[in-house]
C-alpha cells in the first residue's frame, strides 16, 4: 500500500496496459471497487464454490480427456486404466466424479439461497434468467458425462432420458434416432456426447457464467434482509453498508473454500463412490445393450425430476402418461424461469415476508428432498401417491404464489441492513 | 421381569423373521483390510491357481500387485504366471477365448477385475462360500447366492463337498421359532461338507477371506494410495482453514 515501487508499476507496466486494456478497471469494477453488502451469512458462500467447483471440472475433465478414449470398444477399458495406470489418475477422476455432485450440491443451496431471500426479484430478473439457464446447461453436461464412463448404468440411463422425448407425439421416433445418431444407443452416440461435453457444453456454461457475473455485478448483490445498499451512500458515493469485495469477500470466501475442500476431499479419499449414489455400483460393468439392470436409477442430482416422471401414472385429456410424465418433467424447470413475475410481495426476503410464504417455502424444500429420495428407490402404489402429493406441492409452490404474496401481511424492512 | 422381557422378545420374534423373509438372500459380513499383506498374498496365490483358469483381471498388472502386495518379481514370474505369452507387467490375462467359453460354459466366465466393486464383497465371500450338490445342475452343483449358475465349485479341492442337509442351525429361519432350550432353529437349508477337503471349514472361511480381500484390492488399487494420501491432504486443508480464518478475522476487525 505504502509501497513505491507500485506506483512506479503502475507507471510503467500497467499504465502500458491500461492505455490498451482496460484491466485495472476491471479489476475494480469487479473486485477491489464493487461494493457488496457487509451482511452476507453462511448461504452466500455457495456462489464463489460454484466458481471453484467449475473450474475444478475444467482442469480435470482437460486431464482426463488426455488418456480416456470416446469409442464404444474402448472407453470402459480407457477410465480403468486412468484409474490404474495413469500417475494420479484415480485422484483426477474421483475428484471429477465427485466434483458432479458437488457441482449440484452448491447449485441447489445457490439457487435455495435466492429463493430464502428473493434474490430473484426486479432488478436481478436476469442475474436469475442466467443462472437458471447455467443450471439447464449443467444438467446437460452432467447427463452427458455420465455416459462417458460407459458402465452399464451409463447405457441404461442415457436409454431411459433419451427415451423420453420419443414420447413427443408424431415427432418423437424420429427425434430419438436424430439424437442417439442410431437405432440404439451406440459408439454414436457415445462420441457425439463426448463432443458436447468436452467442448460445446463447456464453452455454453463458461459463456453463461459470465453473463451471470456482468448482470449481478450491474445491479449490485441482494442480501439476507433484502434491503438495497445504493439507496445509502456517504459523500463520496460508497454505499454505506457496502464493503469492497476484494479483499473482504475474498479473504472471507477462502474460509469457505477451506471448509468446502475439507468435506469434498474426504469423499474423494474414502467415499468416492459415495454410498453408490454418486457412482452407481452397474457401472463397475461394461455397457451390454442385451442385459438390463434390475434397477435403474439417475444419478441422485437428477432423482427429483425423475420422481416426478414417474408420478404421472395416469392419461389426461387424450396424453398419455408417459408424455405426460415427460411435460410435467419440464414444467417443472421451465416454471423457475419464471419466478420472478410470480412473486408479487412487496419485500424480497422471507425476513420480512408472511408466515405463508414461509410455509409455502419450507414445503417446497421437503417435497423436493422427498421426491429426490423416492426417485432413488423402486416405485411401489404407495411410493406413488407420495410422490404425487410431493409434485403437488411442488407446483404449488409456484402457481399459488401470486395469491399468497398478495395476500399475506410483510413485516416492515429496515433502512439499512441489520448485520 | 426377565421374564416378561423374554415374553415381550418372542412375542416379537415373527416380526424379525418376517422382515428376514422379505430380502433376497442373507449374506455373509465380509470387511475387506488391505493392511492385511499376509491375506492379500495368500488371495493372489489362491486366485491364480484356482480362478485363472476361466477369470482373467484384465485391466489388473501382476507388477502392480506384486509391488503393492510385496511379492518379489522372481516369486511372482515362477510361481504366479502360468502362461508363457504373459510377461510381469503385463495384466493378468488369460488364454481361453470367449467363444470357447460361451459353447463350454453357455456364458464366458466374466473378468473380475472390478467384481468386488460391481457386486460387494460380501456376496463374493458369501458366494463362493455356498456352492452344494445338486446331481441335477450339468455341473453337479448349484449355489445358495447364484441359483443355476453355470460355474463349478472351483475350490471344491479346498473345502470339500457341500451337501443341502436338514440340520439345525445358528441363523434364524423365516417362519419358524427356535428350540426353546438350545436357541437353535430346524432347517432344510444348512450346507454342510459331507466329505472333508484339504481343509477345515475355518481355514476354508479364511481362504475365502483371503481371497475376496485380494478382489477388493484389485478392484480398486488405487484406494492404497488413497489411504496414505488422505490424511495429508486433509491436515494440509485444516491448516490452510486455520490461516484463511485467522487473516479472515484481521481483515474484517474494522467492518461494524
Amino acid at each position: 500500500m505504502g509501497n513505491p515501487n507500485r506506483a512506479k508499476a503502475e507507471k510503467g507496466v500497467m499504465r502500458w496496459i491500461d492505455d490498451r486494456f482496460p484491466a485495472t478497471q476491471m479489476w475494480e469494477d469487479h473486485l477491489a471497487k464493487y461494493y457488496a453488502p457487509k451482511n452476507f451469512n453462511f448461504w452466500y458462500f455457495f456462489g464463489s464454490l460454484a466458481l471453484l467447483v467449475l473450474v475444478n471440472q475444467i482442469l480435470t475433465g482437460v486431464w482426463l480427456t488426455m488418456s480416456y478414449n470416446p469409442s464404444a470398444e474402448g472407453a470402459f477399458a480407457s477410465v480403468e486404466y486412468i484409474m490404474r495406470d495413469v500417475e494420479f489418475g484415480w485422484l483426477i477422476r474421483y475428484m471429477h466424479s465427485t466434483g458432479a455432485t458437488a457441482f449440484f450440491v452448491v447449485i441447489y443451496l445457490h439457487m435455495f439461497r435466492a429463493l430464502l431471500y428473493g434474490s430473484y426479484k426486479a432488478p436481478r430478473e436476469l442475474v436469475w434468467i442466467f443462472g437458471m439457464t447455467i443450471y439447464l446447461a449443467l444438467m446437460a453436461e452432467a447427463f452427458m458425462g455420465y455416459l462417458l464412463p460407459w458402465g452399464q448404468m451409463s447405457y441404461w440411463g442415457a436409454q431411459v432420458i433419451i427415451s423420453l422425448f420419443s414420447a413427443i407425439p408424431v415427432v418423437g421416433a424420429d427425434l430419438t434416432q436424430w439424437i442417439r445418431g442410431d437405432f440404439l444407443i451406440s459408439g454414436i452416440t457415445l462420441n457425439r456426447f463426448f463432443a458436447l461435453h468436452v467442448v460445446a457444453l463447456p464453452i455454453v456454461i463458461l459463456g453463461l457464467v459470465v453473463l451471470h457475473i456482468l448482470a449481478l455485478h450491474e445491479v449490485g448483490s441482494n442480501n439476507p434482509d433484502g434491503v438495497d445498499i445504493k439507496a445509502k451512500k456517504d459523500e463520496t458515493g460508497k454505499p454505506l453498508d457496502g464493503i469492497p469485495f476484494h479483499p473482504y469477500y475474498t479473504v472471507k470466501d477462502i474460509v469457505g473454500v477451506a471448509v468446502f475442500l475439507f468435506v469434498f476431499c474426504v469423499v474423494i479419499f474414502y467415499f468416492p463412490e459415495g454410498g453408490g449414489y454418486f457412482i452407481e455400483k452397474p457401472n463397475f460393468e461394461p455397457s451390454d445393450p442385451l442385459k438390463t439392470p434390475d434397477h435403474i436409477a439417475p444419478v441422485w442430482y437428477f432423482t427429483p425430476f425423475y420422481a416426478m416422471l414417474r408420478a404421472i401414472t395416469f392419461s389426461l385429456f387424450g396424453l398419455d402418461s408417459k408424455f405426460l410424465g415427460v411435460m410435467v418433467m419440464g414444467a417443472a424447470i421451465a416454471i423457475l424461469f419464471v419466478l420472478p413475475w410470480l412473486d408479487k410481495s412487496p419485500v424480497l426476503s422471507m425476513r420480512y415476508k408472511g408466515w405463508m410464504s414461509k410455509v409455502m417455502l419450507a414445503l417446497f424444500a421437503v417435497s423436493f428432498v422427498v421426491l429426490g429420495v423416492l426417485g432413488v428407490l423402486p416405485s411401489t402404489p404407495g411410493r406413488t401417491v407420495v410422490a404425487q402429493v410431493s409434485t403437488a406441492v411442488y407446483f404449488a409452490f409456484f402457481l399459488l404464489m401470486p395469491i399468497y404474496t398478495r395476500l399475506e401481511k410483510t413485516k416492515p424492512v429496515p433502512e439499512r441492513v441489520t448485520g | 421381569m426377565k421374564k416378561r422381557l423374554f415374553i415381550w422378545l418372542v412375542a416379537l420374534l415373527p416380526v424379525t423373521g418376517f422382515a428376514a423373509g422379505g430380502a433376497a438372500v442373507h449374506l455373509d459380513e465380509m470387511t475387506p483390510d488391505l493392511s492385511d499383506k499376509a491375506s492379500l498374498q495368500n488371495g493372489m496365490k489362491l486366485f491364480t491357481n484356482y480362478c485363472m483358469g476361466c477369470h482373467s483381471l484384465e485391466y489388473q498388472r501382476y507388477s502392480r500387485a506384486a509391488e503393492d502386495l510385496g511379492i518379489p518379481q522372481d516369486l511372482v514370474e515362477d510361481n504366479l504366471i502360468f502362461s508363457e505369452d504373459l510377461a510381469f507387467n503385463d495384466q493378468m490375462r488369460i488364454a481361453m477365448q470367449e467363444g470357447d467359453a460361451e459353447t463350454w460354459f453357455g456364458a464366458a466366465p466374466p473378468d473380475l477385475t472390478l467384481e468386488a466393486r460391481l457386486r460387494g464383497t460380501d456376496w463374493i465371500y458369501t458366494y463362493l462360500r455356498t456352492f452344494y450338490k445338486d446331481p441335477e445342475r450339468p455341473l453337479g452343483v448349484n449355489n445358495k447366492v447364484f441359483p443355476l449358475v453355470g460355474m463349478p465349485n472351483a475350490l471344491e479341492p479346498l473345502q470339500g463337498v457341500q451337501e443341502q442337509v436338514c440340520s439345525e442351525t445358528d441363523k434364524p429361519v423365516p417362519g419358524h421359532e427356535p428350540d426353546p432350550l438350545t436357541g437353535k432353529y430346524q432347517s432344510c437349508d444348512v450346507l454342510q461338507v459331507t466329505q472333508p477337503g484339504e481343509l477345515e471349514p475355518e481355514e476354508f472361511d479364511q481362504a475365502v477371506y483371503d481371497l475376496t480381500n485380494f478382489l477388493a484390492y484389485v478392484g480398486e488399487p488405487s484406494k492404497l494410495q488413497a489411504q496414505s494420501l488422505g490424511p495429508k491432504v486433509l491436515i494440509f486443508i485444516f491448516i490452510f482453514g486455520v490461516i484463511a480464518y485467522l487473516l479472515k478475522r484481521e481483515y474484517w476487525r474494522d467492518i461494524h
